[in-house]
């Protein structure tokens, strides 16, 4: 693996249950600062629920979440909201309001945390939107935006703040090609120009290749393997293996566990 | 504990009242006067109030027709007809102003309040602000929330008014009843305090629960398309039921 300078997020022998079933466990995962870094997984594998640990809106039932020098579960919710004016986050559709311009949307965070005049807050916003190359859409509102710009103007609105840390949630799900291509560009760009940390969850695995210094696997409750996604693509572990290669069936089974199936269509089985 | 509770046939719905209770305590607890607030709360009251006077205004006026047209019936039966105005007023005042308004301000205003934030869940909007640090409670709930108990006492006021002048149309115009006569029975007989104000201090309850219950279903739906379909249902279910429950409990008070 890279060495890298300083840790930005930490997450120390995390562990969570969620409605009796354990997502994670024991999990140790080092986010460097001002480096892409992707979390990848299996859908359900729990990367989400590491986007909910470093944000705050999720407690570990056991282990330590470090943002920096802030142990980030330990924080009560004053202290929680002014660290998460240093984080932005791209949920997963946007999640942009639907009766708010594109305009109004990117200047919420600002007119909500910031005392600026109006006047610097739009040179702000159109400066946003410029960046993520939606300035000419300032006064659309989300319905008229396709899905890729709606991601595009709420990656402007998570930047708002200029935020330390950016945190990217499945960024490439259901995207074009071409909307895919812009989004890839962007999360490069908004690293190189600010270094800003960031941290893209996803499951795509050949994107990453394009985009990431450093990725890591969540698999099966835990960390499984780490690295550059170089070093991922030549792994030897299975799953990993399996994961990198998209391969149908391998240690994650193509079938969901079930009865015999020829003692099912036989009638022999309990539900038949 | 759970099993026991579950078999109790209240248990899920005095569980879900707690629940409920919890969240306003919490809308309360976290209550802030901006004035960006008091913007959101102005455009909050134009959503629930404004854009819901059409229905109000046809409603009342047919209600004042129906109301006036069969007292009238009956009264010239007894040789009472001068009395229909007041009948008129007070029945409107005390009782069929508030409630009805209310019912309809379930139908229309709740509906969508209920709708909208159970959206706003399931489209992660609610996260959204979570994330950015902004309260959603402070943003979303509590707007709407004193929205409705600024809304409904105004849309009584209308429905009243418009009720009274639907009366008018029948018994001054179509009976031929003495317009003096109609409006001099009316201000007689109706105490500002105890009639009218009576059913404004109720518009103001049920507004108040009318925007509790719709906020709280679209705050605890399921966020797929079902789950908001069953909680804008819900919504009109509880608070119709709640508001004639509260009425009675209310009127018996008052009296």
């Amino acid at each position: 693996m890279t060495e890298f300078s300083a840790i930005a997020i930490s997450l120390r022998g995390v562990t969570v249950r969620l409605g009796g079933r354990t997502v994670l466990e024991h999990l140790d995962l080092d986010i460097p600062a001002g480096r892409v870094t992707a979390v990848l997984g299996p859908s359900g594998a729990g990367k989400t629920t590491i986007l909910r640990l470093v944000t705050g809106q999720l407690k570990p039932d056991s282990g330590e979440v470090w943002i920096g020098e802030t142990r980030v579960d330990r924080l009560g919710s004053k202290a929680l909201g002014r660290l998460r004016r240093d984080i932005g986050v791209l949920l997963q559709n946007g999640a942009l309001f639907t009766d708010l311009t594109s305009f109004d949307n990117v200047a919420l965070p600002l007119r909500e945390h910031t005392r600026l005049p109006e006047s610097l807050i739009r040179r702000l916003v159109l400066m946003k939107l410029e960046m993520v190359g939606l300035r000419g859409a300032a006064d659309l509102y989300p319905a008229e935006l396709s899905g890729g710009m709606k991601r595009r103007v709420a990656t402007a609105r998570a930047m708002a703040l200029d935020p330390g840390i950016m945190i990217y949630d499945e960024p490439f799900a259901g995207l074009d090609p071409i909307s895919l291509g812009v989004s890839l560009r962007l999360i490069r760009d908004i690293n190189g120009a600010l270094g800003t940390t960031s941290l893209v969850i996803t499951h795509d695995v050949r994107e990453i290749a394009r985009l990431a210094e450093h990725a890591c696997i969540i698999a099966d409750r835990r960390l499984i393997a780490k690295g550059t996604p170089q070093q991922l693509t030549e792994s030897d572990n299975p799953l990993v293996h399996q994961f990198m290669r998209g391969e149908p069936d391998g240690p994650v089974p193509f079938h969901y566990p079930a009865d015999d199936l020829a003692e099912q269509l036989l009638g022999r089985g309990e539900r038949a | 504990m759970s099993d026991n509770a579950s078999r109790m046939p209240l248990a899920a719905p005095v569980r879900e009242l707690g629940r409920a209770g919890l969240f306003l305590l919490t809308a309360f607890s976290r209550m802030r006067f901006g004035p960006r607030q008091l913007a959101e709360i102005l455009r909050q009251v134009y959503f629930a109030g404004v854009r819901s006077l059409v229905i109000i205004v046809i409603s009342g006026f047919f209600v004042g027709l129906v109301l006036t047209l069969q007292t009238y019936d009956t009264l010239t039966r007894f040789g009472a007809a001068d009395a229909v105005s007041t009948v008129l007023a007070l029945s409107l005042f005390r009782e069929l102003g508030p409630v009805l308004a209310a019912l309809l301000f379930a139908g229309r205003a709740g509906t969508s309040i209920t709708a909208e934030i159970g959206l706003m869940r399931a489209t992660e909007q609610l996260d959204a602000l979570d994330l950015m640090a902004i309260d959603p409670m402070e943003r979303i709930v509590q707007p709407r929330l004193l929205a409705g108990m600024i809304a409904l006492p105004a849309l009584v006021l209308v429905f009243n008014l418009t009720a009274i002048v639907g009366g008018i149309f029948f018994a001054v115009f179509l009976m031929g009843s003495d317009p003096i006569m109609f409006w001099a029975n009316m201000q007689s007989s109706v105490e500002l305090v105890r009639d009218f104000g009576g059913g404004m201090l109720k518009a103001v309850f049920f507004g108040f629960v009318a925007a509790w219950l719709a906020v709280w279903f679209g705050w605890s739906a399921r966020p797929t398309s079902e789950g908001v379909a069953l909680a804008t249902t819900q919504t009109v279910i509880a608070t119709s039921i709640s508001v004639l429950v509260l009425d009675f409990i209310l009127s018996a008070f008052m009296l």
